[in-house]
């Protein structure tokens, strides 16, 4: 058989986006040869995954970790990709597109997939600079940066994509507030119950929400200074995202004289008023209707490549869509008609306490709607339901409880279609997963979560992940859990008790436990500090840190030794101390008549045998002399060892003392899941043996490279490379993002070798060279930073926890 | 305590101890660690533990045991008993909680 046509036709699709790319795709099932293939994109990526732009905003994700098509996927399927490029004009009678640049290709079919713009109301000031929408990698950038240096946003919209924005800004620690013109949040999905459970939810995640509000004016000299209200209401604002909904992006087919109404019109078969153009996505008006959910774009996708490739005279027909609202932790989903008329009943289920709403429209013993709320698990099996207008007239007495309870309903997924939603953080179906399993082999959870993304978000969908398995692999599959429980008090292990104290917002250690099921009263020395360093961790100046949930070190801030006495070590920034310094310490020795006085391995002194009476007192007097806490007691950041560097030393290139100070001033303080050292070298001779160190610099005559996750411990493990840099700036941007990114990664009592050997190298090296996410790191970082670095050595000998240095009573 | 009569002696309220937490009572030939529980019941112990003598006033306390703070022995608070498969025993000193009063059962004569 003659596989390629002696000339192929030429298919031009201007928009690389994902309904333009997903109509590729079904055109190349079809007809793998039957087309040259040209794509224009505005923006210089391939494509990748809008809809998870959130979780991005949010932290959650990498924007490599959306992207669909790289570059490499346009190469492997030889299409030509002019990314970069917007196309700034069609010629029909010659049938030529032409870029802004002047690219300029034949086409013997076209496709349109230009997507919308956000609705930018012309309010005064909406051209200011801090103004934007919330569709592109470009907007969550500019959002990342902002949250980084100012900290008050205003969102107009309180609609999916508004929310979600909020969200996302909240999260990188934002003072946010949301606008809505509405008297309710997402009125076009959610009934007035779950609009006003939402808001609560909203609120409790320190979100500022006003409704029925009414925009006038948005201030600013230069940039975004505030917006006000009809009513007076004056709100600060550094950036304001608008998301007031979206419109189809006409221009190009207007100006090329196809039909048009709010959108490029196109019939049943996706073809618009010129035969050899088809338009597909969010620019097309299909029956008087436009789109923004991604369901109906992928359905339209396989009509158009049905008509193009001539394999099916189908039609797009409009369905159903459902909806959920990407906000980790917060359970919703709506779908149909859930406001219902007099044709229509309701049956609502409510629990206020548990935040759990449903309400499900039928009309003629047929679902036609439901919002459920705070419990959205059985979704699918509702939609379903809705799209096949099944009679429910034999299990409504049990419908709102799902498939469970009723006798009719469904067992579990097996039964479930491969087009049902599993995971509604990512949008992942059945059949993906299944097909994914198939594929690649996969064997277990983590592995489905790495390549499908399910389950990877909010964890709510593990159960149904984990079904899937069994039901893939059959007996194959062995559901013990390979992870390591935290201790013996539960059977759950690290991460999933992070994504707990996360996605559920969980913020004491009694709540982590009921949350997550632990066996035990109050837990054991292992688990309750790893609980409280995984809280403090996560909500930095909101957790008040549990003293008893402290190993007794870290509660005494000193190190005890064998007889129940303490060494205290002061911090000596750098390694440098003085003649001042040195003076102190040795009048301390003498008069608390210290006995043993030593030169630590991390460039320090220590005391040792000071007893637990005596340290309030040790300590008020080396603070006096301007000593603070080494924490060399602590899992924390201990030391910053450093060589002389180019000050004084004829081989030095540069100032690694200052570096290391800087460093060290920069980091101290900060709890971290295991103990931290850090060292800098001022040249490759690597004195300061910066290369066994949980993050080591070498300074080169270039600049310095940055290595990570050494260990000169009982294993030694010498560091791996993570970047090449040539700034001071730049090594305390990538040292804060490192430290963030172990602490909120690595488990309890896990150092960076084992973690790095955990993860592996790239992925840390990969998402610290994203430079968004390096900065939202170090923001992040920094954010905590400012209520770690308090001297506990002062708050000490100043009174705080006295009992703790004080014998209850003395019996004679 | 053999032979010996004891006093209840009144060393504190029950709220100079933390929940889940410890507080020492010195006496001339020993140590004594005062334990409150999450459920605000007192326990005491000589502060030492049967493995090498740490002091079990600085462990972390839990249900009715404490861990040892130097190698992690957990001893249950109401017998002194090690738990398994560790060995050993630290002495119990009767203890008393009386209108949020702790009484200890030592000194006299």
């Amino acid at each position: 058989m003659n596989m390629i046509s002696p000339r192929r036709s030429r298919l031009v699709l201007v928009g690389n986006g994902m309904a333009g790319v997903r109509a590729l795709e079904e055109i190349l099932t079809r007809a793998p040869h039957e087309f040259a293939i040209t794509v224009f994109g505005a923006e210089p990526f391939g494509n990748y995954n809008r809809i998870m732009l959130s979780p991005v905003l949010a932290g959650e994700k990498t924007f490599e970790a959306i992207t669909t098509h790289p570059r490499s996927w346009y190469e492997e399927n030889g299409i030509e990709l002019i990314a970069g490029e917007a196309v700034a004009g069609i010629d029909r009678a010659a049938k030529t597109v032409t870029g802004g640049q002047g690219t300029t290709r034949r086409y013997d079919v076209l496709l349109l997939a230009t997507g919308s713009n956000p609705v930018i109301i012309p309010l005064p000031g909406h051209k200011l600079p801090g103004v934007i929408g919330f569709r592109d990698i470009a907007d969550v950038e500019t959002m990342l940066a902002a949250s980084k240096s100012h900290s008050h946003a205003v969102v107009i919209g309180g609609g999916l994509l508004g929310l979600e924005a909020a969200n996302g800004l909240a999260r990188n620690g934002m003072d946010t507030t949301v606008l809505h013109i509405m008297p309710t949040l997402m009125e076009r999905q959610l009934d007035p119950v779950s609009a006003g459970l939402l808001k609560a939810d909203l609120i409790s995640r320190g979100i500022k929400v006003v409704t029925e509000a009414n925009t006038k004016i948005i201030h600013g000299e230069h940039r975004v200074e505030a917006v006000e209200l009809a009513d007076g209401t004056h709100l600060p604002a550094d950036i304001v995202v608008m998301a007031a909904g979206i419109r189809p992006n006409v221009a190009l087919a207007k100006e090329a004289g196809l039909a048009c109404g709010r959108g490029v019109q196109v019939d049943d078969g996706m073809r618009t008023s010129d035969p050899a153009i088809f338009a597909v996505g969010e620019c097309v008006e299909h029956r008087g209707a436009l789109f923004g959910l991604v369901a109906p774009l992928y359905d339209m996708a396989k009509i158009l490549a049905d008509r193009v490739t001539r394999t099916a005279e189908s039609d797009y027909l409009p369905s159903v869509t459902g909806t959920r609202l990407k906000v980790t932790g917060i359970d919703m989903f709506s779908a149909g008609d859930f406001t219902g008329d007099e044709t229509t009943d309701d049956i609502v289920f409510r629990d206020a306490a548990r935040g759990v709403h449903k309400k499900l429209v039928i009309r003629d013993d047929r679902l036609i709607g439901a919002v459920l709320y705070g419990e959205a698990s059985d979704s699918a099996w509702y939609f379903d339901h809705i799209r096949n207008g099944t009679d429910i007239s034999a299990i409504r007495d049990t419908l709102v409880f799902g498939p469970s309870v009723g006798g009719a309903g469904t067992p579990g997924v097996e039964a479930l279609p491969d087009t049902a939603e599993i995971c509604g953080c990512n949008g992942i179906s059945k059949g993906a997963i299944l097909a994914a399993i198939g594929k690649h082999k996969l064997t277990t959870l983590d592995e489905v979560r790495a390549r499908t993304k399910a389950s990877a978000s909010c964890g709510t969908c593990t159960c149904k992940v984990e079904s899937l398995l069994a039901y893939a692999l059959g007996g194959a599959y062995d559901a013990t859990p390979k992870v390591k429980a935290v201790c013996k008090c539960t059977t759950t292990g690290h991460d999933a008790v992070r994504q707990a104290i996360r996605a559920q917002r969980l913020k004491t250690i009694p709540a982590v436990m009921r949350a997550v099921g632990w066996t035990t009263p109050d837990g054991c020395a292992s688990c309750r500090p790893a609980l409280n360093y995984y809280l403090l961790c996560e909500w930095p100046g909101e957790y008040i840190d549990d003293s008893r949930s402290r190993f007794v070190n870290e509660r005494m801030h000193a190190n005890i030794q064998k007889d129940g006495t303490y060494s205290v070590i002061p911090r000596m920034w750098g390694g440098v101390t003085s003649s001042f310094e040195l003076r102190a310490i040795a009048d301390v020795v003498d008069r608390y008549q210290i006995p043993t006085v030593k030169v630590t391995g991390g460039q320090r002194i220590d005391l040792l045998g000071v007893r637990k009476e005596q340290l309030p007192d040790v300590w008020r007097d080396l603070n006096a002399a301007g000593m603070v806490s080494g924490h060399a007691y602590g899992k924390a950041l201990r030391t910053v060892k450093t060589c002389v560097g180019s000050e004084w030393c004829r081989f030095g290139t540069q100032d690694s003392t200052a570096m290391g100070i800087a460093l060290e001033k920069m980091t101290w303080g900060s709890w971290t899941p295991h103990k931290t050292k850090m060292a800098v070298s001022g040249c490759p001779r690597n004195c300061a043996e910066a290369t066994i160190k949980d993050f080591g610099v070498v300074a080169t005559e270039s600049g310095w490279d940055l290595h990570a996750g050494g260990n000169g411990g009982i294993k030694v493990r010498v560091t791996d490379l993570l970047a090449k840099v040539t700034t001071e700036d730049e090594v305390l941007e990538y040292a804060a993002a490192y430290m963030q990114l172990y602490r909120e990664e690595a488990w309890y009592l896990e150092r960076t070798a084992p973690w790095i050997e955990r993860v592996g190298i790239d992925s840390v090296r990969t998402r610290l060279s994203d430079p968004a996410l390096r900065k939202s790191l170090q923001h992040r970082f920094m954010e905590s930073q400012r209520h770690a670095q308090t001297d506990p050595w002062e708050q000490r000998a100043a009174g705080v926890d006295a009992h703790e240095f004080r014998a209850l009573a003395a019996v004679e | 305590m053999d032979g010996q009569i004891s006093v209840w002696t009144d060393v504190g309220q029950l709220d100079d101890i933390p929940r889940l937490g410890s507080r020492v009572v010195t006496t001339p030939a020993f140590d004594i660690a005062v334990f409150r529980t999450g459920d605000d019941r007192i326990f005491a112990l000589h502060d030492r533990c049967p493995h090498k003598a740490g002091k079990l006033s600085q462990g972390i306390v839990h249900d009715e045991s404490v861990t040892c703070p130097l190698h992690n022995w957990v001893i249950r608070l109401s017998d002194g008993l090690a738990k398994d498969p560790d060995e050993g025993c630290s002495r119990t000193v009767p203890v008393r909680l009386r209108n949020g009063r702790i009484l200890l059962a030592v000194g006299g004569t």
